[in-house]
Formats: structure tokens, C-alpha cells, sequence
């Protein structure tokens, strides 16, 4: 699926690589994580507890829908964290040392 | 010198400090925005170049003079700003903030709590699937990142962010498709006279921006489910006020009914609560210098969601109450008091004519997610509503319906109607749930980070802060 979001404006902006899940993606300066990933894909990642996946909800840091992760293992807010060059996310959380999953 | 608080840097927080500081005072400020300016004055990120007047509209020179007037306070040292920063807990004089240097404490003799409203939501089936969002989502994107977030917009609710968002979308070249209000068209005139007494330019603006929508938009709807696949949001299936079934096909739905106040806070500063009927909602007790407490005081929507001139007025009226408990001011209150009232009445008249919708709630499907952060259905609310004797905080540890990540936030209003109807009760009978801290997640590493910065953030006049 190409991405869920379009962009309307504010399109003459430097461009950012970034990976999500391994591929490499290009965003804007002053993109937040949200936006530069969904402009591509069409979620951030799966529910826990349920069959969906999940693109965020509130945008405003409130409804903690739209957390995922970096390669070191950080966790991200991805609506309220601006997207930096060479960040690599993931949709999954990193496994456990030694973990084979 | 009396160390102030001021929790939110939108309008009421902004216009809080700007008081403290005529007074000769030297406030704290404390946000969780990367810029000052709430969300209705969201600021895009550095380096966007849209005018203020295609960002806000109508509302483009407050934007302009908050954003100015607060810049300005910053950049003269009269306050000490924390921006990117988000207060965790409070306690009697004592705030937690974390921010991106760390957690550090605040300690404070009197608190200004601004902290602002969330939309108010109603559950539809399939809410949870990707592409659903708040209408204030959608409002924030095409804002603050200049993007949709759909190609095919249906944009469901009622309240006035339904039209004004249409029309925003629609002026930025989005589509969409349908624009479905759940408030009946009688009680929209009959409560629009009340508001046009209150506030005739607003009410009139919005009455042209709403035939402006035309064709698409459809009042008395009922919303029945939105139906999706792997790749998302694909229809929504509605009725409309005459009960003929339509589906509208679309890759994003955007929902919301009006605000509600984001009160965590308030409740961890000792706030007492009472049920607002026209609000729909739990909103903490105020006297009429907007105290809730010993020092403690609460203004804009995060107290009562009157809307960002209410919020100007009532941080105003907040900061001047603090100046009087402190002897620094006599200023006469009853302008302030006064305009507010004015606000007021306009907000009242406007929660009638766009009302909560309770039945839509109430007559949910039992497979409908009530919890979106942990999937937990009406089936299971109900099932159990008996068992916790219609209590929500016995049926939120039974249930973990407002126990998940949002802590409530986009579910209390929903589970307690539930509750309410599956035992004969009101949603006020149900009982408030209890604010817990943190008020948001925060990662462990995070919180325990001391902020290398927090022994200097006491504010005095003569010291640099920095």
C-alpha cells in the first residue's frame, strides 16, 4: 500500500533519510516521525491487543496510540517527535539479547 | 518573591503570564509543545511558510500577538520556559516534569493550571482500525505538517470543529466526501438563536462557513460502523435522519464531539469534581476568581472548554486572582467576569445544539471497542456493569476500560454511559475515575534523569535563569 497521508503543502522543505523496518525512507526537516512514516506506509504498527494495525489517533500526544521504536531500543512518540536524519524505527519493539523471535 | 506555576503555553497560560509578568512577577511556564501557542495556535515546526492567515483563518491576528507577545516574554527573561516538557505528577507544591534534559522538580507556592482539552469522543464500530483519527488530529496535520491524512476524507461528529475542519481541508485541496453531523437540525436552530444572542459575528461566521459545505453535509446522522480491511478504513456506513442506510466509501474518518477538559491534573492538585449535564462530562469546581483551591487555580479548556477567547479571558481572570491573593493587585475582576459569562453562555447554547450523543453510545453493538489502547469491547463492559455495581473505578479494575495507556482519556465518557445504561443509572451516578500519575507514559530512563538544569529554574528577577 503506497502512504496513508497526502501532502497538501510546505513541500519545498530539505529531505531526511530515514529507515522504518530495514527500508529506506526520505522525509522532510520538520516532519514529525508520524508524518515522514505515513506518507509512505500505511501504519506505524500492530495493536497489541487486537487484529489491527495502528496509524496514530490524536496527534497530540495524548492518546498514546502512535508509539514505536528505534533500533537501540528507544521508545518513540511518533506524533510528538520530530524526525531526525539517519533515525532508524521500527514498528516492532527490539527482541531480548538472545532472544531468537 | 512568590514562585508561580503555570502548567500550558496556549492562550489561557500565555495570557496568565503575560498578567503575572505586567504585575512584576516571574512565572514558570512549563509546556509539552515544542513552540507556546496551545493547540488552537499550534505552531508549525521552523522553517514552514505558510501565513498565519492560511493557518488560522479568521483567527489569524490572536494567533499572531500570542505568538508574539509570548516569544517576547521568553526572550526578555521575564519567564522561565520550559518547552518539550510535560508535568507527570504534582503534589502539594511540588511538580515532576519531564522534559528532553530529564525529569527535575519544580517547587511552586502557587499553580496556574492551563492544561488544555482533548476532543470528546464516541466509540463507532471499527474505530480502531488505521485510519481513523480525532477531528483534531486531522486539524493538526494539515496545521502543523501541512498534510491529510487521507485521500478520501469523511469527517463525522458534531460541534463546530465538524464545519470549520471541512472547510480548512477543502480551502487545502483535500477530499471530502462527507461531512456527517449527529445533531438534529431543530435543536441546531433552536440553540442557535442562544448562541447568535451570546456571540452574533461568531455564530454568523460559522452559519457561512457551514452553507458553504453544501450538498455534503448531513445533519441528524447516525453513525453505525466503519468498515475496513489490512490496509485501513474503507466505508462508513451511516443512517440518515430519515433512517435510509447509505455507505460512503473513504480512507479516513475523522470524528469528534466538541472538547473534553484534560483534568488529570486538576485531579492530582485536589480539585473536587461535579457532573456537567450540558457539558456531558466531569469538570473541576471553581469560584468565581477560578480557584480551586489554596493557590491553585484553573483556567481555559483543561477547566471548562469555552474555546480559545474564553481561554484568553479566563487566564487572564486567573492570573489576576493569584495577584489578589498575593496583595499585589486590586484590579476590579468583574470585566473579566463578565466577558466570560458572555462565553459562556455562547458554550452552553452550543453543547445544546450539538449535543454528546448518548443513544449512538448506548445502543452500541456489543463487538464494539469501547478501550482503543487495549481492544476491550462493550460486550465486556457490560457484561461485568452489574458486578461493579455501576461504579466506573470498580469497572475500570474489573474491566480495564479507562485503565490503558490514555488513561481514560478517549474512553471514560463512552464506558460511563455504558455502564449507566446497562444499570439504570445516569453517567453521573457512575462516578468519576481517579486521576493517577504520571499523567502521561514516561519511559523509566526518562524519569529517572535528573535534569541537570532544576536547581536553577527557581525563578528571581535579578538572577540569570539560564
Amino acid at each position: 500500500m503506497s502512504g496513508r497521508l497526502v501532502r497538501l503543502a510546505e513541500k519545498a522543505r530539505p529531505p531526511l533519510p530515514f529507515e522504518f523496518d530495514g527500508e529506506a525512507l526520505t522525509g522532510l526537516e520538520g516532519d514529525t516521525v508520524l508524518t515522514a512514516i505515513l506518507l509512505s506506509k500505511g501504519s506505524l504498527r500492530q495493536a497489541e491487543f487486537g487484529p489491527e494495525r495502528r496509524a496514530g489517533f490524536c496527534l497530540m500526544g495524548a492518546c498514546q496510540d502512535c508509539w514505536i521504536w528505534q533500533d537501540d531500543g528507544a521508545r518513540v512518540q511518533a506524533c510528538a517527535t520530530p524526525l531526525v536524519s539517519g533515525m532508524r524505527l521500527r514498528s516492532e519493539p527490539v527482541g531480548w539479547p538472545g532472544d531468537e523471535s | 518573591m512568590s514562585r508561580v506555576l503555570i502548567i500550558g503555553a496556549g492562550p489561557a497560560g500565555i495570557c496568565a503570564a503575560q498578567a503575572l509578568v505586567a504585575a512584576g512577577l516571574s512565572p514558570v511556564v512549563v509546556d509539552s509543545a515544542a513552540r507556546a501557542g496551545g493547540q488552537i495556535y499550534r505552531r508549525p515546526p521552523e522553517g514552514f511558510t505558510r501565513p498565519a492567515t492560511t493557518l488560522y483563518g479568521s483567527e489569524a491576528e490572536k494567533a499572531r500577538r500570542l505568538h508574539r507577545d509570548f516569544d517576547a516574554l521568553v526572550a526578555q527573561k521575564k519567564i522561565a520556559y520550559l518547552p518539550s516538557s510535560t508535568v507527570m505528577a504534582l503534589g502539594p507544591g511540588a511538580a515532576e516534569v519531564v522534559g528532553p534534559e530529564g525529569r527535575c522538580t519544580l517547587k511552586f507556592d502557587r499553580l496556574i493550571l492551563a492544561s488544555g482539552a482533548t476532543d470528546r469522543l464516541a466509540p463507532v464500530p471499527g474505530w480502531e482500525l488505521p485510519g481513523t483519527y480525532s477531528l483534531g488530529a486531522a486539524q493538526i496535520a494539515l496545521k502543523a505538517q501541512g498534510v491529510a491524512l487521507g485521500r478520501k476524507i469523511v469527517l463525522a461528529g458534531s460541534g463546530p470543529l465538524l464545519t470549520l475542519l471541512a472547510c480548512q481541508l477543502r480551502h487545502a485541496g483535500a477530499e471530502v466526501a462527507a461531512i456527517l453531523d449527529t445533531a438534529p437540525m431543530s435543536g441546531q436552530i433552536r440553540h442557535g438563536l442562544a448562541m447568535a444572542c451570546a456571540r452574533p459575528w461568531v455564530t454568523l461566521r460559522g452559519l457561512r462557513m457551514r452553507l458553504s459545505l453544501g450538498q455534503s453535509y448531513h445533519a441528524a446522522v447516525s453513525l453505525e460502523r466503519i468498515d475496513g480491511d489490512s490496509g485501513g478504513v474503507r466505508a462508513l456506513h451511516w443512517r440518515d435522519g430519515r433512517g435510509r442506510a447509505h455507505v460512503t466509501a473513504c480512507d479516513m474518518v475523522a470524528m469528534g464531539w466538541h472538547l473534553r477538559a484534560d483534568t488529570i491534573l486538576a485531579d492530582l492538585a485536589g480539585a473536587s469534581f461535579e457532573w456537567s449535564s450540558d457539558f456531558a462530562q466531569w469538570l473541576p469546581k471553581r469560584d468565581a476568581m477560578l480557584r480551586a483551591g489554596q493557590g491553585i487555580y484553573l483556567a481555559g479548556d483543561g477547566a471548562r472548554p469555552l474555546g480559545a477567547d474564553g481561554a484568553e479571558l479566563s487566564g487572564r481572570l486567573a492570573a489576576l486572582a493569584c495577584l489578589h491573593d498575593l496583595e499585589l493587585s486590586q484590579d476590579d475582576p468583574a470585566p473579566l467576569q463578565r466577558a466570560l459569562a458572555r462565553m459562556e453562555a455562547f458554550a452552553t447554547a452550543m453543547s445544546r445544539a450539538f449535543p454528546w450523543p448518548a443513544e449512538q453510545v448506548r445502543g452500541l453493538p456489543d463487538r464494539a471497542v469501547i478501550c482503543r489502547c487495549e481492544g476491550i469491547t462493550a460486550r465486556a463492559l457490560r457484561a461485568l456493569a452489574r458486578e461493579a455495581g455501576g461504579d466506573a473505578n470498580r469497572a475500570k479494575s474489573l474491566s480495564r476500560v479507562g485503565m490503558g495507556r490514555c488513561q481514560g482519556r478517549y474512553c471514560q465518557l463512552a464506558g460511563a454511559e455504558i455502564l449507566a445504561a446497562t444499570t439504570g443509572r445516569s453517567p453521573a451516578q457512575t462516578g468519576r475515575l481517579r486521576a493517577q500519575s504520571p499523567a502521561r507514559p514516561v519511559t523509566v530512563g526518562q524519569w529517572l534523569r535528573r535534569d541537570p538544569r532544576q536547581d536553577h529554574l527557581t525563578v528571581e528577577p535579578d538572577e540569570d535563569r539560564r
